[in-house]
């Protein structure tokens, strides 16, 4: 049946693990509201034709209203509107809940302009080459306003918000070239800011690899930029002064802070304590750390995101 | 002799010995600074007139450019600027106010049997600040322009737009207060004005709906002031609200303006919805079905409406069980909405149905509403909402809400009360031809714009993949069909003002207070104060036919 629409182009791509179960919703809501909007249509019309003014149709007026009528048809919506909720929700919680073996690739948005970073270090602008049937996460950034990845053939979408880490996660699932858009508007050039995404068999995956040269790694731009910018002067054992917290399994661990608030150190709570040290002030600490807002861009706090979540152990993780 | 078909719900004013409100004065004094609530929403008329027409060229010329996928015909700056006029101008400055304040100002005494609202000169001034508000609204329109949307996203408009961005918060922002006004003005007016028997469950569904939309004006405006207020500091001040790098959190603006917008987009239906009971009713010369049922769907929605400003932003980055609650309460706010499209479906039964021109409008109306909010349950299963928001199929969703169901219910009560404002009859076959084309040119519009988004075609797009090309240009066409049904009512209501025929007091045989007033009505609307013993809506449509078989008979007598 889904593939007869697809046969009349009704229907867009399907590429991910997720679209399957977005398109099955999509058409179980448009058999259901079709259903029901059929419904109403189908009962005005008779009732004008039934009931027009001279018809034979009973002409009475109305005495009293049916309780019981308005019960019936309040609880039926009401079943029917939570059935909906419920079948949706489930997919909305599976599309938050990356798997832990995930792929993760770095997405800072930018006017007007996607740039991607893989681990291995290799940059893309405006495109993204992708392993099928590897799950991928995206860590998302935004360096000015908002914008929003969106690549219809995945069924999947999630804003690029500035001072934000975002993630949205699927797993690409057929071979092809897909549209990449900027969902959310964001200026002058919004409607250029798209691009391609490529889904290839391992094999073409591989050529594309090794057609690059060698960059160092995601991990290891992270470390550079740590010691470049002085970070290991306090967060490191053997520094000349300890004055900030260890960052060994820092991620993925509870943090207590100075006002004995717990937080949990995720993507989130890293990239604050790059931008607004004094956000969350771990307890136990002096409150001297500086800003590095308008000293590293989004992508280098990615990065150094990325080299400090390699400090933790797989154990403390979440 | 007539058969009396059916009676209002007082007698029958005597003739008055004041002029008709239209003849009570002449000069430019008399209404600008007229108190008469009849005049005010004479003003009101024509303002919104104007800017429709402003936002409607916006939406002509965005329809142009996206009849090819290149941007060739506009720049993408002005086109960014078109389609932050079409929807500053539509929403504020035409559909907000577009039947609360023209039908509403112009019959909510008259319903309640009330020589004029509780407050008159609040309600001149309500007039006032949205013109003023309106008026500098255009002048950043035209001077220089300003490009954020009219949702004002931060920190794009807070610290990256360029243009009048203040200028356009300010109109925004001061005809607020208009809203404001008006929303406690008719308030205290239904509360305190309704004349002797007139009991809450007597009132007209439109008095209803306007009461239910008076308390989100109140509620949910403020809101907007503050929120506005706030962008415009950032702005200027460079204090750190919005924006990150301020120290700021962009999604907190998201969520102040949704809370404010949501409940506006309820602001937008209610009175259409209580048009639609209104004309449904008189049309099926049927009483009302499950008129508690309605009326109390109406509170419904404006109390429900303030907890579900959420599902604008389920990949805004919001957390998962924020966005869950959101969409569990943005199913149980539809509910309300259903069973006011079985209500009005159920009154047809055993009707005497007569397809004039309102009655077709409000059939568009519940039409097109239908449509919009059966796929307003797409949007509100976080799931699917994912893949279709920001797209297309939130642009037509929306207008299927607000231009299917608002507009349509707009132009439909227009019609209704045509004669009782102006005294003179609409051409009755024109106006419904008129109708049909509104409605097969919205359709024509908007029904491909649904696909489009389920396509994946992100909407705020100047030029977009080939793809897409064929549903644009479907779209672009029904919209010119659109513009031109659009305008037509224009020339022929004005040729009406000299050349309809004479409405008399009741034309249409209706039940409410107005219809016993003569048409126009006079200054002070009604003589003697009309005392109420029975309930709205007490259509009888066997009487109906009784009558209507006696008048034909009569008439081939005379032909014999």
């Amino acid at each position: 049946m889904i593939d007869l629409l697809f046969w009349i182009e009704f229907a867009p791509e399907r590429a991910s693990n997720l679209a399957e179960s977005v398109d099955f919703l999509f058409y179980a809501l448009l058999l259901i509201c079709g259903g029901i909007a059929f419904a109403v249509f189908a009962l005005i019309f008779g009732f004008c034709i039934r009931y027009y003014q001279g018809s034979k149709g009973k002409h009475q007026k109305r005495t009293g209203s049916s309780t019981k009528l308005e019960i019936t048809w309040m609880l039926a919506a009401l079943i029917l509107f939570l059935g909906i909720f419920v079948s949706s929700a489930v997919v909305y919680i599976q599309m938050s809940q990356p798997p832990d073996d995930a792929y993760e690739i770095q997405i800072v948005g930018k006017q007007w302009m996607w740039k991607a970073q893989h681990p291995n270090g290799r940059r893309e602008v405006n495109e993204l080459h992708l392993l099928v049937d590897q799950p991928v996460r995206l860590l998302m950034t935004s360096q000015d306003v908002i914008h929003s990845f969106y690549i219809p053939a995945f069924r999947t979408k999630q804003d690029a918000v500035p001072g934000k880490t975002t993630q949205q996660w699927f797993t690409p699932t057929r071979p092809g070239e897909y549209h990449l858009f900027c969902a959310e508007y964001c200026g002058m050039d919004h409607s250029r800011m798209i691009g391609k995404v490529h889904v290839m068999e391992a094999a073409d995956h591989e050529r594309w690899l090794e057609e690059t040269a060698e960059t160092p790694s995601l991990v290891a731009t992270g470390q550079q930029l740590f010691i470049e910018h002085g970070c290991a002067g306090c967060h490191l054992p053997d520094a000349d002064q300890q004055q900030g917290p260890l960052l060994q399994n820092v991620y993925g661990s509870r943090v207590v802070l100075s006002d004995q608030d717990v937080v949990m150190a995720d993507e989130q709570y890293l990239y604050d304590a790059i931008m607004l040290p004094q956000k969350h002030l771990v307890a136990g600490y002096e409150p001297i750390m500086p800003t590095y807002q308008n000293v590293l861009s989004s992508e280098e706090v990615l990065q150094l995101i990325a080299y400090i979540k390699s400090l933790s152990t797989a154990e403390t993780a979440p | 002799m007539n058969a009396r078909i059916s009676h209002p719900q007082a007698a029958m004013q005597p003739a008055s010995d004041e002029p008709n409100y239209l003849r009570a004065g002449y000069g430019w004094r008399s209404w600008f600074l007229t108190t008469d609530h009849k005049r005010v929403g004479i003003l009101y008329m024509i303002s919104i007139t104007l800017f429709f027409l402003v936002g409607g060229a916006a939406a002509s010329l965005m329809r142009m450019e996206l009849a090819t996928p290149e941007g060739d015909l506009l720049t993408s700056t002005l086109y960014n600027k078109l389609f932050t006029i079409h929807g500053v101008i539509m929403v504020w400055f035409f559909l907000i106010p577009s039947i609360p304040t023209v039908l509403g100002n112009f019959l909510l005494p008259l319903m309640i049997g009330a020589r004029d609202v509780a407050f008159p000169k609040l309600n001149l001034a309500s007039w006032y600040l949205f013109m003023i508000g309106g008026v500098i609204a255009l002048y950043a329109s035209i001077a220089g322009g300003v490009d954020t949307g009219w949702t004002f996203y931060t920190p794009y408009s807070s610290a990256y737009a360029n243009g009048h961005v203040i200028l356009m918060i300010l109109g925004i922002f001061i005809s607020g207060f208009g809203s404001i006004a008006t929303g406690i003005n008719f308030i205290v007016t239904v509360h305190k004005m309704r004349a002797p028997g007139l009991t809450w469950f007597r009132l007209p569904l439109f008095v209803w709906a306007l009461y239910a939309t008076s308390i989100i004006l109140v509620l949910a405006t403020p809101v907007l002031a503050m929120t506005m207020a706030l962008v415009a500091l950032e702005r200027l001040a460079g204090i750190g609200i919005f924006d990150p790098t301020l120290g700021g959190d962009p999604l907190l603006f998201q969520h102040l303006f949704w809370f404010y917008s949501h409940p506006a987009v309820y602001i937008m239906i209610l009175p259409g919805m209580g048009v639609t009971s209104e004309l449904i009713s008189c049309f099926s010369r049927q009483r009302i079905f499950g008129y508690r049922f309605i009326a109390f769907s109406s509170l419904a929605i404006a109390i429900l409406g303030f907890l579900v400003w959420g599902h604008h932003m389920f990949v805004s980055s919001q957390s998962v069980y924020a966005g869950l609650v959101f969409s569990v309460l943005s199913f149980l706010v539809s509910v309300p909405s259903a069973i006011k499209v079985f209500n009005w479906t159920t009154t047809l039964f055993r009707g005497s149905i007569r397809l004039q021109t309102p009655l077709l409008y409000a059939f568009g109306f519940v039409g097109l509403f239908t449509i919009g909010g059966l796929t307003g349950l797409f949007l509100a299963a976080t799931a699917v909402d994912v893949h279709v928001t920001d797209t297309y199929f939130i642009v037509a969703h929306f207008h299927y809400i607000m231009v299917g169901g608002m507009v349509m219910a707009y132009f439909g009560g227009l019609h209704f009360w045509w004669p009782k404002i102006t005294g003179r009859m609409y051409p009755e076959a024109i106006g419904k031809l008129n109708a049909l084309l509104v409605f097969f040119g919205f359709n024509l519009t908007f029904f491909p714009q649904f696909i489009l988004g389920y396509l994946g075609m992100p909407r705020r797009y100047h030029s977009y993949p080939e793809e897409f090309q064929t549903l644009n240009v479907l779209s672009s066409a029904g919209a010119s069909m659109l513009a031109v049904a659009y305008l037509v009512p224009l020339l022929y209501l004005l040729w009406s003002l000299r050349y309809g025929r004479p409405a008399g007091p009741n034309p249409y045989q209706a039940t409410g207070l107005e219809w016993t007033t003569p048409s126009p009505p006079p200054k002070h609307n009604f003589v003697i104060t009309p005392i109420v013993t029975e309930e709205p809506y007490q259509y009888d449509p066997a009487a109906a036919e009784a009558a209507e078989r006696h008048q034909e008979k009569k008439e081939l007598e005379h032909v014999r």
